[in-house]
């Protein structure tokens, strides 16, 4: 199908775009596009207006800082994938990077698009939880910092008001302790996931700490499971498993039972990925 | 300010196009119905298929999930203009030796993903390939020649033709 008929602004600065949001209640943003278009061609939304955000400089910048780096909300997929200071400081984005759909896609969409988007069986929403990390918006008011835990409200719902942009996540730079695993299960490489798991923790003595598990695909919006988490800090991956208190529903791919199950596969990997020693 | 249709000036296969688009235009229907450049497909119209794929600036993208007044000033290549510079001239013909298609549908955005992986240099292995062409469907050969012949190109070229 073709997308319904809508008007198009490419915007130069934040400002110009919070201003073209606040005046049309159906306006969209477009960054990378890959989830948005294909809804505008499904005609699953027909948005009056949308505001073109690539034009905004400075949204692209991957920096690394004090022990925090911050990735712009225009940052590619591609270009994240690419990184050196990814790869070095965000090893669990890097992991999940080439389970995200395909080369082509990977070179469009955005990291804050998808974060925004916040599709519930995503990998990058997840890593995000997982992470523990911040999103910073901006709005009429000015810039504020959104913690991820606070973030993913429901079904495609985020904490950002209707007249506010992602602007940037800033996630906590990974120390010589930090361990990360990533996981999921799909029928085909580069689809959306069945289930999955993006994981970080601390590394104490022959155990971990501050373990943080950020399941997807089994919910509205990712979710952690802190029952798990306080097990594997134990350091029983069997009682993690035990413990998961996800009620995944049936969807298309699986029944619940099934993700239910395959949540547990998957978490025994990922535990095995956060006892192995950093490379 | 804004508009539903807008002037937009690129560059397509080496040439400056100037033109009036709808906003709600994607890329591929551009080059098909405005510019009549129908070697890029139209499959799924949701970026699963991967056969619109064609490159803006250097780079593979969705023809399909990109819209014409994005690519204003940009660089546009398609399968006409990949194979009029005679580059992927040897992918074609393995294409057509190993019989890698059957009703060759899939073929332009295949070619344009595989040439997007082999310019990078090297023999990638199988798995490489397959990792590559994850986003592009072709519903009649079953893979395997295709693999082969992106495989055997690759070779060829290590070897400097």
């Amino acid at each position: 199908m073709k997308p319904a008929p809508f008007a198009y602004q490419k915007v130069r600065s934040l400002d110009e775009a919070v201003a073209l949001l606040g005046g049309h209640a159906d306006a969209r943003l477009l960054a990378g596009g890959q989830s948005l278009i294909a809804t505008l061609n499904m005609r699953l939304s027909a948005p009056s207006l949308l505001i073109d955000i690539n034009g905004i400089g400075g949204l692209d910048r991957i920096d690394a800082k004090d022990g925090t780096v911050s990735i712009g909300a225009l940052t590619r997929h591609a270009q994240a994938e690419r990184s050196e200071a990814i790869a070095r400081h965000v090893p669990l984005v890097a992991r999940a990077m080439p389970y995200i759909a395909h080369p082509a896609i990977r070179n469009r969409g955005t990291l804050g698009g998808s974060v925004a988007f916040a599709d519930p069986a995503a990998e990058l929403p997840a890593c995000l939880l997982a992470l523990g990390g911040d999103i910073e918006a901006h709005g009429p008011n000015g810039a504020r910092r959104i913690p991820a835990d606070a973030f993913f409200k429901d079904l495609y719902e985020t904490a950002l008001a209707p007249d506010e942009i992602l602007t940037g996540l800033r996630v906590p730079a990974a120390t010589a302790e930090t361990r990360t695993g990533f996981a999921e299960l799909t029928r085909r490489h580069g689809d959306y996931a069945i289930v999955g798991l993006a994981a970080t923790a601390r590394a104490k003595g022959k155990g971990l700490a501050d373990v943080r598990l950020a399941f997807f695909g089994v919910g509205n919006t990712p979710l952690r499971a802190r029952k798990a988490e306080a097990a594997l800090e134990a350091g029983d991956v069997e009682a993690a498993v035990a413990a998961l208190d996800l009620a995944p529903h049936d969807d298309i791919q699986a029944t619940g039972a099934v993700k239910a199950h395959l949540a547990g596969v998957l978490l025994r990997r990922v535990a095995a990925q956060l006892m192995e020693a950093r490379p | 300010m804004s508009d539903t249709s807008l002037g937009i000036t690129l560059t397509v296969n080496g040439e400056r196009v100037s033109e009036r688009v709808d906003a709600r235009k994607t890329l591929v229907d551009f080059l098909r119905e405005d510019l009549v450049l129908t070697g890029s497909h139209v499959g799924c119209e949701h970026g699963v298929c991967g056969t619109c794929t064609v490159r803006v600036d250097g780079e593979i993208v969705r023809g399909c999930l990109m819209l014409a007044v994005q690519c204003d000033g940009a660089t546009v290549e398609t399968i006409e203009g990949l194979s009029d510079a005679g580059g992927v001239a040897d992918l074609q013909a393995a294409f057509v030796e190993r019989n890698a298609l059957q009703c060759g549908f899939c073929t332009p955005g295949m070619i344009v993903a595989a040439e997007d992986l082999l310019k990078r240099g090297g023999v990638p292995t199988r798995a490489a390939i397959r990792e590559h062409l994850s986003g592009n469907y072709c519903r009649c050969t079953g893979y395997q020649a295709i693999v082969d012949a992106i495989e055997a190109v690759a070779q060829a070229r290590a070897k400097g033709r």
